[in-house]
Parts: structure tokens; C-alpha cells; sequence
């Protein structure tokens, strides 16, 4: 297990401490320090999977976020798999497993890869679109013959068991990035006392500083940066954040960062332990130290592997002692990439050419680099590569001033490496994701963050400044002013020396001329990831998109997990010329949130499984589970739907429920309905406000049913409500209406009727109420109380009585959901299941039967009371629903909904109004939803008369019964409507009352 | 039932407003009261892991059945200030800050909204109290069953407060005895500073549950004991 | 994610705190019955729909339940104040 890239000395890697992982189906080694890249080069492994559309050989291009290729799919299990993890910033551990994400059999042989050389032209961009569309019946097949071509990774297939989680974090300035200009910013805002976070996506803090030969203020950069870091450490209100990733930059300087905890440790995290966490950060000010990234210049076949970034390059070899080839060919339009020649020349092996686009090259570098032998050839590029699973040979030639043409002969120089530099370009994604505008730089040729309105500064290479004397003092600067502009004082101003190299200006290069035209030369790369290339571009161009954006959505360029950070400059460059305008012309894309892939995981935090939406129990929850009840979500409750018993169908249990409340007593837990207490002077008459019907003559003792309306006059919630005293009502709602009903209140009270004195308070949590129900609910409750008078006369239907149930103070309001002698007991909800309880003991001998929502609402059904929300939609009023009656017209005030209720709309003929229908079979239940028309035989689309709004089999009836609107319903009386089903069938019903049972309401007031 | 005596029977069509004693008169039967937290049992895993309390980074504890009073007013008016401050021996506190005695403490919620929280016992006395001290527009409810309070103590309970809510925990802005009515995971809660390590979170009965998962998940890293409650006066009669 | 300041609280507070409440300032009619059919629509239906200073009424839902109104930027986000209701603006938009 030789690492033949491995060179002897050098590198921040622990060569005490080798790791095995395993690569496909190959197993290799490497050390502790390496990244998964830096050890697949280091074993050089050539190709790390293949391209997106031509399947083509790709290797490691880059060493940090912007690396298109080496996209990997990661985990030693199936419920650790991760798709789309950077081998650039994924950290080796031992027992590492992961393989290519795409390549089908496997990346070394693709059968894929012969439609891609057939192709490329088979394949244009558009190509999915052009191809695919019709018929539109088959896109679904084509997709999953897409996705699988496609290979965009896989998720896993077992739960990640894993935990994951969010802290949520205040900063007076959050630094993002900790390469120079981000540390030395934390150190002026740290020292000046502010709570200061440093987040950086690598492994350590110190980004170019960790490859650095600089020297600051006389000592080596990494001994600097290991004194900063100490003294930032030390102090209180620093956080350091490293192997965390500043993916998204949100209004009012509110930023997510993803800390990967434990992926750099194993497959799993360690019991106990958070593998990944989402940091959500309000900061006071924000400094953008993001620094920038390489732009490779774009030639022929510069998809190779061997064709890198030439300070990817210098990475691997200083930071990793990994040298990726044997020989190079360095291709620069700058001064700044001799460096990569000088590492590699210095790390002992051969530099055949550097190639620099310019005439007349002069800087400092130069003169070192000719200086060590290197053949520097002036006015010249690579046009493109020869090789087939690795760069074989550079073709180099002269090219013309302009960068435009090809002017000279070519050379074939044999190498195995081919890196590029054709500048740099500022990291503003961030910036971009608040959505300022980024502005070109001519003098930089690089885009910079624009205005902005966020709290926000930029220091060093983000602002296009790459010198680290440059990059030092503006960290310094910003984060002493963004600690100042928090509102701490001024620190000491810190000077930097460091010994300066003279650099010439670059050439502004981003598409390298080839002999034959774009469409013909070999395939030249501008988003790797994508498989866009200059062709791609030109013909996007041609076809009539000339907007950045569109090309962008056409050729899919950018649109990779990488989000073109290495090809979108070049893609944009080779649009504007193209399109004959300049790139400030032609604008740029929009980068948007996340910077980098973030887990499902991390997203979602704790917020799955058991607590992905909050449970709501009663206090009687216990002992609905414990009776084998199987439970219906209302809002975030859980409220009992029937309680079956063994072997029992839902149907069947709701039938003998149904049954035994009609023939004796059955309970109901209704704590889960909304409860507002409402005190003051003028509580009555915000309630007649409120409410469409009247409350001026409601005694003390009493309660009514009352509808609430919008402004529209549509009917959105119900209930009744006691008057407790002459200023004390409670109010019940809906249970899922509860918290909006309170704001509704709180809304008219607080913007509409502020002089009105009236408190509202929710009392929903603090009463348990149990219902009983039927003909014996009287006898039952009398067993358990000896200080209400339960007399029919005494205590009459609607009215309300306190005293004591079980021995536990309680309030119960005869009222009735069920047309049955019915009480609702109130008692404090630390003692709902005690009182519960003690019902069922003396409830035996009245075969007392717990009954959940599903049998309550065939019992509400048989009665034609209505349930707001499932029976109402918002557009029907009272009248509507055939319940005018609860319309006081004549109160003084026009209550809310009055006015809307009178509307030329709500006055017409013809509404859809609420009715009873019964099916012609009498066993048959019309689905729910169902559609009423006259004619099942007319022609489509058929005239729709309304449709069903509840539909149950009633035991008590022995029939179905359904509620449901119908167009000017309440005059059709008699009437059969249809309701035809998917399935073909057509079920017939007659329009009738909605009150199926006891029509009188004799039961009720037994 | 003759061994139950009652405290009110009936209605009296002339009154302002309800105020209802809900408690049970201790008797000879005994009532069980169920805290929202009951059935979780924490009094029972108290006792079985006490040993590992002290290595634990957050100590939890259910303040259960508390007498909760949400009162409403004007904190502009004088004399309401005065008669509560009367009643109570504490001052009404001001904006997002709390006040507390040994038996009593008073939380700011809204610029007229207050909440008391005495033993579980003295609900009643106290509303009965306060409502003899106050005059003209004020509202006073009973919300003991409705919420419980949820301590958490230790050198990690920071830290499980910013996994659970957006507000901002540190010293600087949560000083102790600062109360701040807030989003905690997905459902709400009434925190409050109460010691250099210790807080106190008020929760809505429906939602403790959640809570209290939601805190065992957070708490796993640092390590979660759990502390019987020692102030429950409610429970001693009423067991007795 | 906004960051709002609460006028009653008088701190900032997370969005996810507050619940929108639409265009600030759209008095119900004194006399709703005296409206004819067409200011009655305006009234329930009708809004701006602004580019740039916006007032808008938001509740701290999750806070002191209180009202209050915003005058923000609708395009930039940018929230210049807030107010206590039957306060005015500073910014008229």
C-alpha cells in the first residue's frame, strides 16, 4: 500500500498515525491530517468518478469547496450512506468507506462514457428537454432512466441514527472564514471585548496561512497563526468554529453554519454524541473573510484527469506532502501561480514548461522561477491535453494578444499534470445570498459584493485583495470597526510586516483559443460538474438566450452541488464575448443558500421522529391509551377516535359507541376544545361584537351557542359560551380554532375597540372536560355529586351549575353535542383523570362506554349540528348553513360579519346551501368530497351542484347520512341529486333536513 | 358523598364574576391530583438515579401543582400596583423582569399581564385576596391546572435553553430574574433567569409532554438527572 | 428570518415570535351598515400591494400577545421602526 504521491517530508499530517480506507472496492492508506483528496492522490488514484452527462474520466481538480469532481458517495453502512460529500473537505479517519457517485459499472469503465464520445454533439445543451418532451404521458419513465444516467448520488435507505441538532447563537460579529483576514478581524473584535464567532468550513483555522512560505511580523506564517489562535482561545467571548461551514446568509443578519462534529471521526458518531449541528446565528455585525477561489482557465480536454488548479496544487504539496503527478505544465495568465512551479520544483520533481499567456511576463516570481531552470514560455497557452484516463502531453501555443486566436505552431510537451490559473475570483456567495447585486472589477477581473443592507463588512481577498499585508490590515480594520460599531471601544490599532513581492498585473484570459473553432476543437470545460462547456455556452447563445440567467437554466451551468464556483466567471466571460458585450453587461448569476450541500440531518435538527411536530395530550391521555384507543390528529392534539375492542372493526366499534350513548351514557373527552376566560365590564358586549347572534339577555347561569363570522360574513368558528357573572364569560371554540379565535379577540380589541374593558385568557389547558351523554347521564352524574341539583326543572337544558363531581369542585354545563341529556363536566385538569375514573366505577351499572371523535361526529351528523371547518370552508354564512337564527340583525352593533353577510354575493339566489341527503341504498356512504350533479349522463364538465361535507353510516338511523351543499339546497327539498364516483358508480340521494334524528329535540331536554 | 364538604353550591345570578375554589377540601377520601409531568414519573427516577446526579450536567425538576394566577391590569395605574404589592409583599415587576418571596413569586408577561404562582394550595385565598384589594378594570383567572413549571439547573442548562429557543441566554441579556415569554423547540414557554445556573420554564399542561422529550433529548450529551420536587405543598394533604 | 423589535417588549426579538397580520392601518368603518357594497369590498379587500415602505401589522404571538405595526421595506426588508397601535408613523410611505 505504497502512497507513491507521498512525499518524504513536509505537509500538517501526522505520519505516526496511517489510516486504511477503502475507495470502490480498493482499500488504501493514508494519515491522520489528510483529506479523503489528499490521500487519493497521495495513492494516485487518477479518477475519482465520471462526468455528470458524457461520463467521461474525472479527476481531483481543487482542494477545498470548489472541487466539481470529487463528489463522492460516503458511508460504511446503509443508514450512514451521504451523498454528495467534497473528498477536498472530507477528513480522513480510519475505516473510511465511500465510493464515486457516478459510474455505472464503476468509474473506471463506464458503459455511459461511448454515448458521451459518440456524443458531446449527440448530446447539446437542451439535450433532456429537446429530447424528452413528448410524449408527455412518458415523462415519468424517462425520469427514472434520467436519474439513474444521471447518478446524483443516493440517500440511504435505513434511518440515520444518528443525532443531529440547531443552537441557536447571538454574536456582536460573526466572522466567516478564518484565513488571515478573518482571524485577525476576531482578534481586533475579540480584544475588544465583543462576542465574537470565527466559523470556518476546514478542518483547522488559517486557510492560505496553512500552505503559506510568507512571514509575518519576522516569524512563519503558521507560527503567527498558532499565537492567534492561542490568544483567541483564551478569551471568553471568542467561539472558534472550525469544520464549520457559513452556508447562508439570511435577512437581518441571521446566518446558518453547519458544524460537522463526528464526520471526521467515523462512519457514526459516538453514542451520545451530536455528529452534526446547525449554529443559527443573529449577528450584530458581520465580516466576510471568505476570501477567494481560482479560476482554472478553460481548454480543450481540461477535463483530464491531471488538469488541476495550480494553487490546489501548491495545497497539496504543502500542506499534505502530496505531489499529484510527476510532471507538471503550469499554465498562468499571473504572477501569483509561479508559485505552484516553484512547490513542485522544490518538492524535487520536474516542471517540463510554465506556459503565461502574457508577452512579457516581469515580476519578481519570474525571475525565480527562470532562475531555478524552469522553462518559461512567453505569449503562450495549453490548448488543449492528450491522454486518455491522464494527461499525457500539453499542446502548447502561441496565442495572439488579445487571447483570441491561436498564432503560432503547436507543441506537444509530455507531462501527467496540467495546472491553470486565470486569476481569482472574490467568494460572494455569501454576500449574493442577501441579495445584493455583485459589481466587476476590471482591475481585479473578478465580481465583488455590492451594496447591501445588512450589517455588514468585507475584508480581505472577498474585497479582491490578495496580498496578505493587504489581507491582515483590512481583517484588523473590520473587525475592530464592526466590534465598534457593536458598541465596544476602539482597540489598538495592530501593524503587520510582511516582505512583499512584486507582482505584474494579469492578463484577462478566461477561454484559451484553440486551432479549430469552439465547436469543433476538443470539448473545453467550463463547469465540470454539469458537463457545460464553451461550445455549450456559445450555442445557448445562439439559440437566442441572452440573458446570463437563461443560459444559465439552459445549459444547466452552475446548477451542479458545487453551484459553479470554479466555472461560472469563465461561463459568464465566454457569454459576454459571444454576445459581443462586456461581462458587467452580460451580469453574473446569483449564487443562493446553501454554499456548500448540507445534511438532510442538520436541517431538520431534533425536529424528527417523536418530536418532529408537538404532541398534545389531555389529562386523561393515559387512560384513552391504556383502553386500547386509537387516536385522530385535531390540530397538534391527540384526541381519541374510537376505542375498539378486540377484534372490533373501526365500523363496528362505532356503531356499538354510537349505540350505547343513544340507549345509556357514553363519555366523551372534550378538554381538547378551545377555553377563554373573558372578564370585564364590557365583556358582553364584545361578545355581541363578536358573535352573530344575541348576548344582552344571557343570565348568569346560562349559556348559548354562538357563530363566529369573519368581516366577509363567512361562518369560521363556533361554540358556546356561560355566563359565569355579570362581567365573566367563558367561551369555548373549536379545537383547532382555539389559538386563533384568542388572537381574533385579542385583534378586534387591541386595533378596533381598545376602550372596551375586557381581558381574555386561555383557560384551555387548565379544565379537563368529560361529557357524558345519554339518557342515563343524569343517573350517572347523580351518584357522584350531592350539591347540584340535578332536577330537569332546577337545572335546565343550556344552563350551567358549580359544585362538586367525585368530591373535586367542578363547573358542568348542561349542553349537548349529541341531542342527548348530556353534561359537560369542568373540573381542574389535575384532577380530569381522578374524576374520569370515578365515573367508570359508578358508570357499570350503566354500561357506561367511552366513545372518541369519530363516534361523536356521526352523533353530531344525526343531529345536523354542524363542525366549523369540515361542514364551513369560509365560504358560507349562516344562512348558508339554515341557521338565519343565530342572526341578531337588529343588535345595535354591527357585529363583525353583519355588513359582509348583506353583500349583493351573499343575498343572491341560487348559494350552495347546507342539507341533509340520503342515499337512495340505504347501507350506501357517499365518500366524503363527492360531487353532487343533477344529470351523471350530461356532458363534461358537468354543472356541479355542491358537494358532501360529512358522510357516516348512522347505527342509530340504520342508514348513511350526510351533510353536504347544495346550489339553493334549502328549497329542494324532496330533490335527487347524483354523486358520481371514480370508479364509475353514480350514487343517487335525496335532498332533505340535516336534522336525521329526533327533530323535535325532545332528548335533550329530558 | 356526605363526607365531601362543599365549598359553593350554587349560582348567584347577581355576581360580578366566578371565582371558584377548585381545589378538593381535604377529607377522608383521598383525591389524586395528576401534574401535567405525572405520568412521565420523574419522582420515581429521582429516586432510582440519584447516585448519578452529581455528575449530571443539567438537573431537572417538575415544580408540579403549583397555584398559577394569570392577573390582568393597568401597571400604569398606581393603586394597582400598590393593592398587589399588598396582598403578595412583592413589588409588580416591570418589563420582562420577575419578583419572588418564599412562597410566592410574580412574573412579568405582557405590559397588563402578571403571573403569580403560590403553593398550590393558597390559589384560592390569594385570588380571594387580591380581588378584595383591587378596584375599578383588572382580571384575575385561575390557570393552576392549565401549566406547570419545569426547573433547570446546572452547568449545561445554558446550553440546552439555546438548543431549545431563539432568545438570547447569555449573562449580558438574561440576567437573573429576567422572565421572557418565548419560543421553546416548536411550542412556547414563560422562561425565566432564577440563579446563576438555574432557570425555570413555564409550560402549557398540553404541550409538557413534548417538553419534557424534547429536554431528554437535548440533555443527553451532558447528562440528565432528574430532582424530586420538594415544594409541593398540594400533595401532602391531599395524600394524607 | 426578520428581526423585530416589539414595541412592548422593547427588544428585538426572532420573527418566528410574531405572526403577520397584514396591511397596517385599514380601520373597520364606523358605520359598516351605512357602506355601500363597493367600500365594503375595499375595505375587506382591497390592499396595496408596495414596493419600498410598507406598513404592516404584526402581533408578538408568541410574546406579550400584544398589536403593533411595522414600516418596512418590502423589497430590501429593511424595518426603519415600529409602533404602538393609534401611534403614527414617522415614514410615510
Amino acid at each position: 500500500m505504497a502512497q507513491k504521491n507521498r512525499l518524504a517530508t513536509g505537509g500538517r499530517i501526522n505520519r505516526n498515525r496511517q489510516l486504511t480506507f477503502k475507495f470502490g472496492d480498493n482499500v488504501y492508506s493514508g494519515f491522520e491530517g489528510d483529506t479523503l483528496a489528499s490521500a487519493l492522490l497521495a495513492n494516485g488514484v487518477n479518477i475519482v468518478g465520471r462526468s455528470f452527462k458524457y461520463r467521461r474520466p474525472r479527476g481531483i481538480v481543487a482542494a477545498g469547496a470548489d472541487e466539481p469532481n470529487a463528489i463522492l458517495q460516503m458511508g460504511a453502512s446503509e443508514a450512514t450512506q451521504t451523498p454528495n460529500v467534497r473528498a477536498t473537505q472530507q477528513e480522513l479517519f480510519s475505516g473510511l468507506q465511500c465510493r464515486p457517485t457516478n459510474g455505472w459499472p464503476n468509474e473506471q469503465f463506464d458503459l455511459m462514457s461511448y454515448i458521451g464520445k459518440v456524443g458531446g454533439r449527440m448530446m447539446p445543451p437542451g439535450f433532456y428537454y429537446k429530447t424528452f418532451m413528448y410524449p408527455a404521458s412518458m415523462w415519468e419513465t424517462y425520469e427514472s432512466y434520467i436519474r439513474k444516467a444521471a447518478g446524483l448520488g443516493r440517500s440511504p435507505t435505513e434511518n440515520d441514527a444518528d443525532s443531529y441538532d440547531h443552537v441557536n447563537r447571538h454574536a456582536d460579529v460573526l466572522v466567516v472564514g478564518a484565513g488571515p483576514a478573518g482571524l485577525a478581524a476576531a482578534l481586533a473584535a475579540g480584544r475588544a471585548g465583543a462576542r465574537v464567532i470565527l466559523a470556518d468550513e476546514q478542518s483547522e483555522l488559517g486557510g492560505s496561512l496553512l500552505h503559506s512560505d510568507d512571514t509575518i511580523n519576522g516569524e512563519p506564517a503558521t507560527d503567527w497563526l498558532a499565537s492567534v489562535i492561542a490568544e483567541l482561545s483564551a478569551l471568553d467571548n471568542v467561539l472558534l468554529l472550525s469544520r464549520a461551514t457559513v452556508n447562508g446568509y439570511h435577512d437581518h443578519n441571521f446566518l446558518t453554519i453547519h458544524e460537522r462534529r463526528t464526520d471526521h471521526l467515523a462512519d457514526r458518531a459516538e453514542t451520545g454524541k451530536v455528529r452534526q449541528r446547525m449554529h443559527r446565528v443573529r449577528a450584530g455585525w458581520v465580516v466576510l473573510a471568505t476570501g477567494a477561489h481560482e479560476r482554472p482557465l478553460v481548454y480543450g480536454n481540461n477535463d483530464l484527469p491531471g488538469c488541476m488548479l495550480a494553487s490546489a496544487v501548491s495545497v497539496y504539496i504543502k500542506r499534505y506532502g502530496v505531489i499529484p503527478g510527476q510532471r507538471l505544465v503550469l499554465m498562468t495568465t499571473n504572477d501569483f501561480a509561479y508559485q505552484t512551479a516553484i512547490d513542485w520544483h522544490r518538492a524535487g520533481r520536474e516542471v517540463a514548461a510554465l506556459v503565461d499567456a502574457r508577452r512579457n511576463p516581469r515580476g519578481e516570481r519570474v525571475a525565480q522561477v527562470e532562475k531555478m531552470g524552469i522553462r518559461v514560455i512567453r505569449g503562450s497557452a495549453v490548448i488543449d491535453v492528450l491522454g486518455g484516463k491522464r494527461v499525457a502531453a500539453a499542446q502548447v501555443a502561441a496565442i495572439d494578444e488579445q487571447g483570441e486566436r491561436v498564432v503560432g505552431a503547436v507543441e506537444a510537451i509530455r507531462c501527467d499534470t496540467v495546472a491553470s490559473s486565470g486569476g481569482w475570483s472574490p467568494a460572494i456567495h455569501l454576500s449574493c445570498h442577501t441579495g445584493s447585486k455583485p459589481e466587476w472589477r476590471e482591475d481585479i477581473l473578478g465580481f465583488v459584493p455590492g451594496k447591501t443592507v445588512q450589517r455588514q463588512l468585507l475584508a480581505g481577498g472577498i474585497t479582491g485583495s490578495y496580498g496578505l499585508q493587504d489581507c491582515l490590515e483590512q481583517g484588523y480594520q473590520a473587525g475592530a470597526l464592526a466590534a465598534q460599531k457593536a458598541g465596544f471601544n476602539a482597540v489598538k490599532p495592530a501593524s503587520f510586516s510582511i516582505p512583499c513581492v512584486k507582482e505584474q498585473s494579469a492578463m484577462p484570459l478566461f477561454h484559451v483559443p484553440h486551432t479549430l473553432p469552439t465547436s469543433r476543437a476538443p470539448k473545453q470545460f467550463v463547469d465540470p460538474q454539469n458537463d457545460v462547456t464553451a461550445a455549450g455556452i456559445e450555442l445557448a447563445t445562439r439559440e437566442g438566450f441572452e440573458s446570463i440567467e437563461h443560459v444559465k437554466r439552459y445549459t444547466a451551468m452552475g446548477f451542479g452541488t458545487d453551484q459553479g464556483k470554479l466555472g461560472n466567471i469563465n461561463g459568464m466571460a465566454i457569454a459576454a464575448k459571444s454576445l459581443k458585450q462586456s461581462i458587467p453587461q452580460t451580469g453574473t448569476t446569483i449564487f443562493r443558500p446553501n454554499y456548500t450541500p448540507v445534511t438532510f440531518g442538520a436541517i431538520a435538527g431534533r425536529h424528527c421522529g417523536e418530536l418532529f411536530e408537538p404532541k398534545r395530550f389531555s389529562a386523561m391521555h393515559a387512560w384513552h391509551v391504556k383502553h386500547g384507543a386509537l387516536f385522530e390528529d385535531v390540530g397538534q392534539w391527540k384526541r381519541p377516535w374510537y376505542f375498539p375492542k378486540p377484534g372490533e372493526s373501526m365500523q363496528r366499534a362505532v356503531n356499538r359507541e354510537c349505540l350505547a350513548t343513544r340507549e345509556s351514557v357514553g363519555i366523551l373527552d372534550a378538554s381538547t376544545l378551545g377555553k377563554i376566560d373573558i372578564q370585564g365590564k364590557d365583556a358582553r358586549e364584545f361578545i355581541g361584537r363578536i358573535y352573530s347572534n344575541a348576548w344582552a339577555k344571557l343570565a348568569v347561569g346560562k349559556c348559548r351557542y354562538g357563530l363566529m363570522c369573519g368581516e366577509d360574513g363567512m361562518v369560521f368558528d363556533d361554540g358556546v359560551t356561560a355566563c359565569l357573572g355579570e362581567n365573566h364569560f367563558v367561551m369555548t371554540t373549536t379545537t383547532g380554532g382555539a389559538a386563533g379565535v384568542l388572537e381574533w379577540l385579542e385583534l378586534y380589541h387591541q386595533t378596533e375597540w381598545p376602550e372596551l374593558e375586557v381581558f381574555f385568557n386561555t383557560v384551555t389547558d387548565h379544565w379537563a372536560t368529560l361529557t357524558i351523554s345519554g339518557p342515563n347521564s343524569r343517573n350517572l352524574l347523580a351518584e357522584l355529586t350531592d350539591d347540584i341539583d340535578l332536577d330537569r326543572e332546577a337545572f335546565k337544558y343550556m344552563d350551567w351549575r358549580q359544585g362538586t363531581v367525585a368530591g373535586v369542585p367542578a363547573r358542568v354545563f348542561r349542553i349537548s353535542f349529541t341531542g342527548e341529556l348530556s353534561f359537560e363536566i369542568n373540573v381542574q385538569a389535575n384532577y380530569g383523570l381522578y374524576v374520569w375514573e370515578k365515573l367508570f366505577e359508578q358508570g357499570e351499572k350503566y354500561h357506561l362506554t367511552p366513545y372518541g371523535t369519530e363516534t361523536m361526529h356521526v352523533l353530531r351528523a344525526e343531529k345536523g349540528f354542524i363542525i366549523a371547518g369540515q361542514d364551513t370552508d369560509g365560504s358560507a354564512h349562516p344562512c348558508d348553513l339554515n341557521m338565519g337564527w343565530a342572526v341578531a340583525a337588529k343588535k345595535p352593533f354591527s357585529f363583525v360579519g353583519k355588513r359582509g353577510m348583506q353583500r349583493e354575493d351573499c343575498v343572491r339566489e341560487n348559494r350552495k346551501q347546507l342539507v341533509g341527503l340520503k342515499t337512495r341504498q340505504p347501507e350506501v356512504v357517499i365518500p366524503e368530497g363527492s360531487q353532487a350533479v343533477k344529470d351523471p349522463d350530461q356532458p363534461k364538465p358537468m354543472e356541479m351542484l355542491g358537494h358532501i361535507t360529512s358522510s357516516y353510516y348512522s347505527a342509530n338511523l340504520g342508514r348513511s347520512i350526510a351533510m353536504g351543499y347544495i346550489k339553493n339546497g334549502i328549497n329542494r327539498m324532496g330533490e335527487t341529486v347524483c354523486y358520481p364516483q371514480a370508479d364509475g358508480t353514480v350514487i343517487e340521494a335525496e335532498i332533505c333536513s340535516y336534522i336525521f334524528f329526533d327533530p323535535q329535540g325532545e332528548r335533550q331536554n329530558v | 358523598m356526605s363526607d365531601v364538604l362543599t365549598p359553593e353550591v350554587d349560582i348567584d345570578a347577581t355576581a360580578k364574576v366566578a371565582v371558584m375554589k377548585q381545589l378538593p377540601e381535604p377529607g377522608l377520601r383521598p383525591v389524586r391530583a395528576e401534574s401535567p409531568l405525572h405520568h412521565a414519573q420523574l419522582d420515581e427516577m429521582a429516586v432510582a438515579a440519584a447516585a448519578d446526579s452529581a455528575s449530571a450536567g443539567v438537573v431537572l425538576c417538575e415544580q408540579k401543582l403549583r397555584g398559577h394566577l394569570v392577573i390582568r391590569g393597568d401597571s400604569k395605574d398606581r393603586q394597582f400596583a400598590l393593592s398587589v404589592t399588598k396582598v403578595l409583599g412583592l413589588e409588580l415587576p416591570g418589563k420582562l423582569q420577575s419578583a419572588r418571596a418564599k412562597d410566592a413569586s410574580i412574573r412579568w408577561i405582557s405590559p397588563d399581564e402578571w403571573l403569580v404562582v403560590v403553593p398550590g394550595d393558597q390559589a384560592f385565598a390569594v385570588e380571594t385576596q387580591l380581588r378584595e384589594a383591587l378596584d375599578g378594570h383588572f382580571a384575575i383567572v385561575n390557570v393552576s391546572g392549565g401549566q406547570t413549571i419545569i426547573s433547570l439547573s446546572g452547568p449545561s442548562a445554558r446550553d440546552v435553553l439555546m438548543k431549545s429557543t431563539p432568545y438570547d441566554v447569555h449573562d449580558r441579556n438574561f440576567p437573573i430574574g429576567k422572565v421572557v415569554t418565548t419560543v421553546f423547540a416548536k411550542t412556547q414557554a414563560v422562561i425565566t433567569r432564577a440563579g446563576e445556573e438555574s432557570w425555570e420554564m413555564v409550560v402549557r399542561r398540553s404541550f409538557a409532554d413534548y417538553c419534557w422529550l424534547w429536554l431528554q433529548d437535548s440533555c443527553a450529551e451532558f447528562g440528565l438527572a432528574v430532582q424530586q420536587d420538594k415544594g409541593n405543598k398540594t400533595m401532602v394533604f391531599q395524600t394524607g | 428570518m426578520l428581526y423585530i423589535y416589539c414595541p412592548h417588549c422593547e427588544e428585538h426579538r426572532e420573527e418566528e415570535e410574531f405572526h403577520y397580520g397584514g396591511q397596517a392601518h385599514v380601520a373597520r368603518p364606523k358605520d359598516p351598515d351605512a357602506c355601500t357594497d363597493a367600500e365594503w369590498a375595499d375595505y375587506l379587500y382591497f390592499r396595496k400591494n408596495t414596493r419600498g415602505w410598507h406598513h404592516e401589522l404584526w402581533v408578538h404571538a408568541a410574546g406579550c400577545r400584544k398589536f403593533f405595526n411595522i414600516t418596512r421595506d418590502t423589497v430590501s426588508y429593511e424595518i426603519k421602526e415600529t409602533y404602538k397601535i393609534g401611534e403614527q408613523p414617522a415614514i410615510s410611505e
